[in-house]
């Protein structure tokens, strides 16, 4: 059978998907351009890069791209290890496997505004938080999260929401594996840590690829979580670039210096996402 | 008459069938007919935009009355967060979106707004009594004498503290405190072994958060956000007089976890009775007074916020006020049901469904003159000394080219606004000295005006 | 494209009982392993790691849903407190105040059709993507991923004009679009990395049979690649149900979705604690009892690691 004529019937699919993204794309790239405050509808008119230079010169922007960048690297670091071990440990029988595994993955299900506001109250409150009150039984002072280590407490938020969410495509690939070789290996005397070490971990290859580029993509637009708990502070502390979007340009109702931002959120983007393939991408090929 | 029938010789049926044929006729057309008459009836549906505090969501339930008393217009209600509410309805109204027939709006975007000519003026008669509303919260909502927004809920700030701890430090707090007086009592106060903090303030970053009553203390402190010029004053010796004593006193005498505190959190606090002091709204009187949700509302006492240098600006003013989009097709429905809910048959329905403590307050002479809302509120004297005391126009020693007790009324406000408020917060946490702080707060602020044109450095 | 011998991988010369699952559809997936008992004292200890573990993970909901059962007072009181009556009050409030089922109905129909026509434009991509490699085959899968990349704060206005100018504001519609644009990229590289996994021989064979298109992909593609599709479906439903930026700034009165009854919820003047979990319960509970029930199903769908 002629191999074109699938090819032909799915470009319109391809097609459509170039398009679906193309057009915020483009009225992104336009809107930066210009001058478009939505307070003062008479100043119009071509702005060159003066949206980006606006932008980029805020006295918080270099914070916001380290904090960022932290944000990432430390969810990635914390949810990826973690991730794995958890999949590791439930993936033979024990009683109760079936609920355990359940329990695992519901924090994904919560709401980021809800994950947001139930942390901040209920948990780091310094006074009425439950952390407040376990460290108390310990006889230790209750830290005030939010306050003195905001951005670690805005990782910790987002690493409990993305947990589940690496454990459970850990936990899957690890239930696709060849049960004939971890058999072999077993009989030939493999110690646990070596079966990890080049069974398991080998296997995981692409999951963890899978999971690294997925995080990013979400990662890099956090912003429900900052909103609700710090409000970007104390001082830039917590704020991303995301937020530092919503600061500008948002609360000033000016859509040419948020998408001038929001470009330049992709660029910083692409740019991660680079150093990330050349880490784990060739594992996505395989 | 069906093709069938008529092609046959007439039967008996043929009678019965033009029978129903006719029935079914007229019923059709008389189905028709009301149709076109429901049509015609249809109700005016009004999208109304409001904030999700206790007095809006009370009128959403009351709001059955106002549709019973006018069949013609059905009311939709879309509550939404202070934030995101100003986001939804300012991206509304300056797309000419039409998607809120009516929008809650505060006393920052009135006056704003009413300039731009984004307001329909709202017309009024002698039953609604629009002298009776309070002079300062009339003159925010107002653009050239012109009403653009109708207040539905008021407020101002004011000091409320524990009266028995007081005693104990022998103290007596008098109705106009200075801001000295209240640190020496807070230092008398403060307590932390045995639960006690000294005073609560706001300390979470955000325009309307740590800034609204920080402002207040720069006003009182003899400060200003801009002068004349519209130059920023943020290191200005009243805003760092201020900063520095705000900074100084809550480290010494102020719960942990201030600089993420705000409005709810200290309510909590207050409410246990951890907070031996507290300035804020005056809506908090209310509840800090409440035996049903304080476990120290007998002991609670309150007095005007204090002052320093001057009395002007020390306590702010803000207000949550119905208003239509100018352009709007339903201004007619929308008119309607703006005149009911502001007026003072709706404060007697509510008094008379949940009682005078719970009526939106702040707005009208006449719901202080009442002898059962005194009685049912300890605070309603100091919270309309307060209200009468925080006029918009008004509020800063040296004059001032904006207008706003604790926030300036233009559109850069918030991005300023935000940006020093996590400044300050961040020199309350520690990790910068008020100096930087305000020199930040400075920079940005120099920044924000340049770009909006009103300031050439 | 073809795939090289060396490519080939001896699984697939296994009877086909004895192939991993993702490829053969007629495999049980294993449940217990076939080995000697492990030692029960290694048994216990992995039980006793795992439940602490899961019960650690899980207590901040364990204690969102005791606190939607608290008084406003209790929900503050220090210390937390364990032990009260519980009240059915702030669901009465919930119900009152609110419109539940509309907005769930809302999240419903919104989550399901963007879904399902996130499916449908992403499938057919990933197919060609899967099975007609080119050279751009891979630079067209980075980019898609930049343009989620963008922050949804800086799209706001444009995507907020064009719904006005095409009147979608208020509507399903619109919700429906923006979430299905959202999610897309992700579902084209999961259903992408799901197809690779089906070895193009099977798809050779059929239509070396004489199957048309449609056929083959009916008949062929569909059974091996149905847990891709549902494992991908569920994720982006899930995405979905939890969208709040976009449903908060395109709804007003008739769209809304349950994200945005619970930003109605946090009050800025007055304490919320516990409507806030009463609300937020009702609002995740659909999606996390869904969640619960077809685990298995993802379990069963995400075998990326089952090509070696």
């Amino acid at each position: 059978m002629n191999r074109s004529i699938p090819r032909l019937l799915l470009a319109p699919a391809v097609g459509t998907l170039f398009l679906w993204m193309i057009v915020p794309l483009g009225m992104t790239i336009y809107f930066s351009l210009v001058r478009y405050n939505l307070m003062q509808p008479d100043q119009t008119g071509f702005a060159g890069l003066e949206n980006f230079s606006f932008f980029v010169t805020d006295p918080s922007f270099g914070t916001a791209v380290v904090n960022t960048l932290l944000l990432l690297g430390s969810v990635i670091a914390i949810t990826v290890p973690i991730g794995v071990a958890l999949a590791l440990l439930i993936n033979e029988p024990f009683p109760g496997r079936g609920i355990v595994r359940v329990l695992l993955i519901s924090p994904f299900f919560v709401m980021p505004t809800v994950n947001a506001l139930l942390w901040k109250n209920m948990m780091m409150n310094p006074i009425y938080g439950v952390l407040a009150q376990v460290w108390t039984c310990f006889g230790a002072q209750p830290v005030d999260w939010l306050t003195d280590h905001p951005l670690f407490s805005v990782i910790v938020m987002v690493a409990w929401q993305w947990l589940p969410f690496a454990t459970l495509i850990f936990m899957t690939a690890l239930q696709g594996m060849d049960r004939e070789q971890l058999e072999a290996a077993r009989m030939d005397g493999a110690t646990y840590l070596q079966q990890v070490r080049f069974l398991y971990l080998p296997h995981l290859g692409r999951s963890v690829a899978v999971v690294v580029m997925i995080e990013l993509i979400f990662l890099l637009g956090v912003f429900a979580e900052i909103y609700t708990t710090t409000a970007g502070g104390p001082g830039d502390a917590s704020t991303n670039v995301t937020f530092l979007i919503f600061k500008q340009a948002l609360l000033n109702f000016d859509a040419g210096v948020a998408s001038a931002g929001a470009l330049f959120a992709v660029l910083l983007a692409n740019i991660v996402a680079v150093f990330l393939i050349r880490m784990v991408g060739k594992n996505l090929d395989r | 008459m069906p093709r069938f029938l008529r092609a046959q010789r007439p039967r008996p049926t043929t009678s019965v069938a033009a029978l129903l044929a006719a029935m079914s006729t007229v019923a059709g057309l008389t189905g028709l007919a009301g149709a076109a008459q429901a049509q015609a009836q249809a109700p005016t549906e009004l999208v109304i935009a409001t904030v999700n505090n206790g007095h809006m969501i009370e009128m959403q339930k009351l709001s059955k009355h106002f549709e019973e008393a006018n069949p013609d217009i059905k009311l939709k209600w879309v509550t939404l967060e202070e934030g995101v509410l100003r986001q939804r309805v300012t991206t509304d109204i300056a797309t000419k979106g039409g998607q809120f027939d009516v929008m809650t709006i505060g006393l920052y975007e009135a006056p704003i707004w009413g300039r731009k000519g984004w307001l329909q003026e709202l017309k009024t008669d002698a039953a609604y009594d629009v002298d009776d509303l309070l002079p300062t919260v009339r003159s925010g909502v107002s653009v050239d004498g012109k009403l653009f927004a109708a207040p539905f809920y008021a407020e101002s700030s004011m000091l409320m503290y524990r009266k028995d701890l007081a005693d104990k430090a022998g103290v007596k707090v008098d109705d106009h405190p200075t801001w000295t007086q209240v640190k020496d009592l807070a230092a008398k106060i403060h307590d932390p072994k045995h639960g006690v903090y000294g005073i609560c303030l706001r300390g979470k970053p955000g325009w309307g958060d740590n800034m609204a009553f920080i402002t207040t203390l720069v006003n009182t402190f003899g400060g200003q956000w801009f002068d004349m010029q519209w130059k920023p004053q943020l290191e200005s010796k009243p805003w760092k007089d201020a900063t520095a004593f705000y900074v100084d006193l809550l480290k010494q005498y102020g719960p942990p976890g201030s600089a993420s505190n705000s409005f709810n959190e200290i309510l909590a606090l207050t409410n246990a009775g951890k907070c031996g002091m507290w300035v804020d709204a005056t809506i908090a009187a209310s509840f800090v007074s409440d035996p049903r949700q304080s476990q120290v509302a007998a002991q609670m006492a309150f007095a005007q916020a204090p002052t320093m240098n001057t009395p002007k600006g020390a306590n702010w003013l803000w207000s949550w006020n119905l208003a239509i989009p100018a352009g709007s097709r339903k201004v007619a429905a929308a008119q309607k049901f703006i005149t009911w809910s502001t007026s003072k048959d709706y404060i007697q329905l509510v008094a008379k469904t949940q009682g005078w403590a719970k009526v939106p307050t702040g707005t009208r002479r006449s719901t202080y003159a009442n002898p059962e809302f005194q009685k049912a509120a300890r605070f309603a004297a100091a919270e309309k000394a307060a209200i009468d005391s925080a006029s918009p126009n008004d509020a800063t020693l040296p004059k001032s080219p904006y207008v706003g007790v604790q926030f300036a009324a233009i559109p850069e406000f918030q991005a300023i606004g935000i940006a020093v408020g996590q400044q300050l917060s961040a020199a309350l946490a520690g990790r910068t000295t008020v100096d930087a702080a305000l020199k930040a707060g400075q920079t940005t602020a120099e920044r924000e005006l340049t770009k909006a044109g009103y300031y050439r450095k | 494209m073809e795939r090289l011998p060396m490519e080939r991988l001896p699984t697939e010369r296994l009877p086909i009982e004895r192939q991993p699952m993702a490829r053969n559809p007629l495999a049980r997936a294993p449940t217990t392993t076939r080995r000697p008992a492990p030692f029960p004292l290694a048994t216990a200890v992995r039980a006793v790691a795992a439940w602490a573990v899961a019960l650690l993970l899980f207590f901040p909901i364990a204690w969102l849903g005791l606190t939607a059962f608290k008084t406003e007072l209790q929900a503050v009181a220090v210390p937390p407190q364990w032990l009260f009556t519980p009240t059915l009050e702030n669901f009465h409030e919930v119900q009152a105040r609110s419109d539940y089922l509309l907005y769930a109905r809302n999240s419903v129909v919104t989550s399901v059709l963007s879904t399902v026509l996130g499916l449908l434009l992403a499938a057919p991509a990933a197919y060609a993507m899967a099975f007609f490699r080119g050279r751009w085959t891979r630079d067209i899968l980075m980019w898609m991923l930049s343009t989620k990349m963008m922050p949804a704060v800086g799209a706001l206005v444009p995507i907020y004009v064009l719904a006005q100018k095409s009147q979608l504001l208020d509507t399903q519609a619109a919700l429906i679009i923006v979430f299905a644009l959202s999610n897309l990229p992700i579902m084209v590289w999961m259903l992408y990395s799901h197809f690779r996994d089906i070895p193009p021989e099977i798809l050779e064979a059929a239509r070396m049979d004489g199957a048309t298109l449609w056929q083959e992909v009916r008949l062929v593609l569909l059974p091996l690649g149905m847990g891709g599709l549902a494992s991908t479906g569920l994720l982006c439903l899930v995405l979905s149900w939890n969208e709040a930026f976009w449903s908060l700034n395109l709804s007003a009165a008739k769209a809304g979705t349950l994200a945005t009854l619970i930003a109605s919820y946090s009050s800025p003047e007055g304490l919320f604690w516990a409507k806030l979990s009463a609300a937020s319960l009702m609002a995740i509970a659909p999606i996390v009892v869904f969640g619960w029930f077809s685990q298995k199903q993802l379990v069963q769908g995400l075998t990326f690691g089952a090509v070696k």
